[in-house]
């Protein structure tokens, strides 16, 4: 089965993976490189129907070449400059990479380019999406040819755990022992998902706030029994900043 | 066991930050080079992030920092890894009269095959034309099967204005149009080479059943003087072309290499490029010629002064292409040794 990430290993033996992009983001990205070729050329037409006053077939000529010149040029100067990414795939968050990691060379990008005059027949790239679909890696038939993928990057961004943790009281703290003991207990995946629910609080319904805070609260108070004196007049999402304090700040403040 | 996550952020921030700023560095400035202290305090922190990385995999399930790290790491990891040589200023005499030329002896085997099918596409053209004269509707393009050959060079040489005011916009028509051929043909060597021979033998099909209709029809001198000036560059640039599209079918295929189709494509995808720009440059060339040059008959420009320009240019190009970028006798005899040794 077709996979969404790449995963790479290291010679030091460290992995990491990177997140394919699918065929429909791709034409996405296509389409508004499109509209930017558009808009770069009805520019330089105005500029160029200067010439044609002069000589109209100069202007017509130049006009011809300049039009040949952006649409094959757009893709390969812009990818070389910006390492991999054009207009359309800078607004999807998308980069051309080379398959096995390594740095991306100038000759790929002009071969995975070139190709496309094959992955657009018959129309609409077909045979480019009808490739990237039965590909492994996602790859059209430049991309194969180049030896290039292009990938996804998500918005990477640090949780800010000040922010999330504003510094109240916590009552768990004042039972180490069982702080401790929690700690030992919760998974890292239990982890990530009481942080994810506290970044991504605003996010949701009223409604459905209260019920995953109240849902995630009975699942840790399960893990370790605290005392009552320690959960008294505790919320639950107060509960679950309290549980992540204790997790993700095992000095405390 | 999760680890004190800010603790830890804070404390490897710095070397992260440092990493960063230095790929940064690097995708701004495709030139720099680092002295030696350079290279090992970056390889340094690459090992360091990779490091901090492997600790977060294992210890703590905070996403975007490993997220982050990846990214930083995926980065670093083809700077340090990358063996193939790092790519210098480009340099355009060098590359025409150095690399292009190499490159195009190194795959001569590719320009033999692509001129042996253009070569069985003529026959076929030219059989065709000789004993099926009705194929002429298939086999020529551009109306050439409307008028017979003695017809079109009266018309041709009584338009003493022919193009005037058109000459740069059928040009530059010309130089796209054959640009975008040479591309495809190109291009089609992903079909395992099958696009690849069909084209280059559609086009000696073309090619040898107007050659034959003109030699048949006495024209063969307007035939020359019509061909020769720009056919001498255009025609062996299509067939560069199409040793391009072999050399990529080739590679596709890979008959007799254990080496994984990755590396086979990545050996060849340096000289496709250097290959399809020098097509570029011949079929600019061919445009302009043919647009200012070929489309002038007799009595305009004589046919014997056209003729003999196509054969300098036709000579010009074989020792360009023969010749040029080759190493002197002593050069060529160091480089054996220390392949040797």
């Amino acid at each position: 089965m077709k996979s969404s990430a790449l995963q790479i290993r290291t010679p030091e033996g460290i992995v990491f993976s990177q997140t394919l992009a699918g065929p429909a983001t791709r034409f996405l990205a296509w389409l508004v490189d499109v509209l930017c070729v558009v808009a770069v050329m009805s520019i330089l037409n105005m500029g160029l129907r200067l010439l044609e006053v002069i000589d109209p077939s100069i202007g017509v000529a130049i006009m011809t070449l300049t039009y040949f010149a952006v649409s094959i040029g757009y893709g390969i100067i812009s990818e070389w400059a910006w390492r991999g990414q054009t207009i359309g795939k800078k607004l999807l968050r998308l980069r051309v990479v080379d398959a096995e990691g390594m740095r991306l060379q100038l000759d790929q990008i002009v071969t995975r380019n070139l190709l496309r005059f094959v992955d657009m027949l018959p129309a609409f790239y077909f045979v480019g999406g009808a490739a990237c679909w039965f590909s492994r890696k996602c790859q059209r038939l430049g991309d194969l040819a180049a030896n290039t993928i292009v990938i996804r990057m998500p918005l990477i961004a640090e949780p800010d755990l000040d922010q999330l943790l504003t510094g109240k009281f916590n009552s768990l703290r004042q039972h180490p022992h069982l702080a401790a003991r929690l700690r030992q207990r919760i998974s890292p995946g239990e982890a990530a998902a009481a942080l994810q629910s506290l970044i991504r609080r605003d996010e949701f319904e009223p409604v459905a706030r209260v019920e995953l805070f109240e849902q995630l609260a009975a699942h840790f108070r399960a893990k370790v029994e605290f005392p009552a004196e320690a959960l008294d007049g505790v919320a639950d999402e107060q509960y679950i900043r309290n549980v992540v304090d204790v997790i993700y700040r095992a000095g405390g403040r | 066991m999760i680890i004190d996550l800010q603790r830890f952020i804070a404390s490897e921030r710095p070397g992260w930050t440092e990493l960063e700023t230095l790929l940064n560095r690097f995708e701004a400035e495709p030139n720099l080079r680092l002295d030696l202290s350079g290279v090992q305090r970056f390889h340094e922190l690459y090992e360091r992030a990779a490091a901090d990385l492997a600790k977060l995999t294992t210890f703590s399930a905070e996403p975007e920092t490993r997220r982050y790290l990846e990214n930083l790491i995926a980065r670093a990891y083809g700077e340090i890894h990358e063996t193939r040589e790092k790519q210098r200023r480009f340099a355009p005499l060098t590359w025409f009269f150095q690399t292009l030329p190499q490159t195009f002896r190194r795959h001569i085997r590719a320009f033999y095959f692509s001129l042996a099918i253009t070569l069985a596409g003529c026959a076929f053209g030219g059989f065709a034309t000789v004993f099926d004269p009705g194929s002429r509707h298939v086999t020529m393009p551009f109306g050439h099967d409307q008028l017979r050959p003695s017809e079109r060079v009266k018309k041709e040489e009584n338009q003493t204005r022919k193009l005037d005011g058109n000459k740069s916009s059928f040009s530059a028509n010309l130089m796209t149009h054959n640009i975008k051929v040479s591309i495809l043909t190109l291009a089609l060597g992903m079909t395992w080479g099958i696009g690849t021979i069909i084209m280059l033998f559609y086009n000696g099909v073309a090619l040898g059943a107007i050659a034959v209709d003109y030699i048949a029809d006495g024209q063969t001198r307007f035939l020359l003087g019509w061909l020769m000036p720009h056919g001498v560059i255009e025609i062996p640039a299509i067939l560069i072309a199409g040793q391009a599209g072999l050399m990529l079918a080739l590679a596709l295929v890979g008959w007799g290499k254990r080496v994984p189709l990755a590396t086979r494509l990545r050996t060849v995808s340096k000289d496709l490029m250097t290959l399809v720009f020098g097509v570029a440059l011949m079929l600019i060339w061919a445009g302009f010629i043919e647009a200012f040059l070929s489309q002038y008959h007799e009595p305009i420009i004589p046919y014997d002064a056209k003729i003999a320009f196509g054969l300098i240019e036709l000579i010009l190009l074989c020792a360009f292409l023969g010749k040029s970028g080759r190493k002197s006798a002593p050069g060529r005899k160091q480089k054996t040794e220390s392949i040797v040794q």
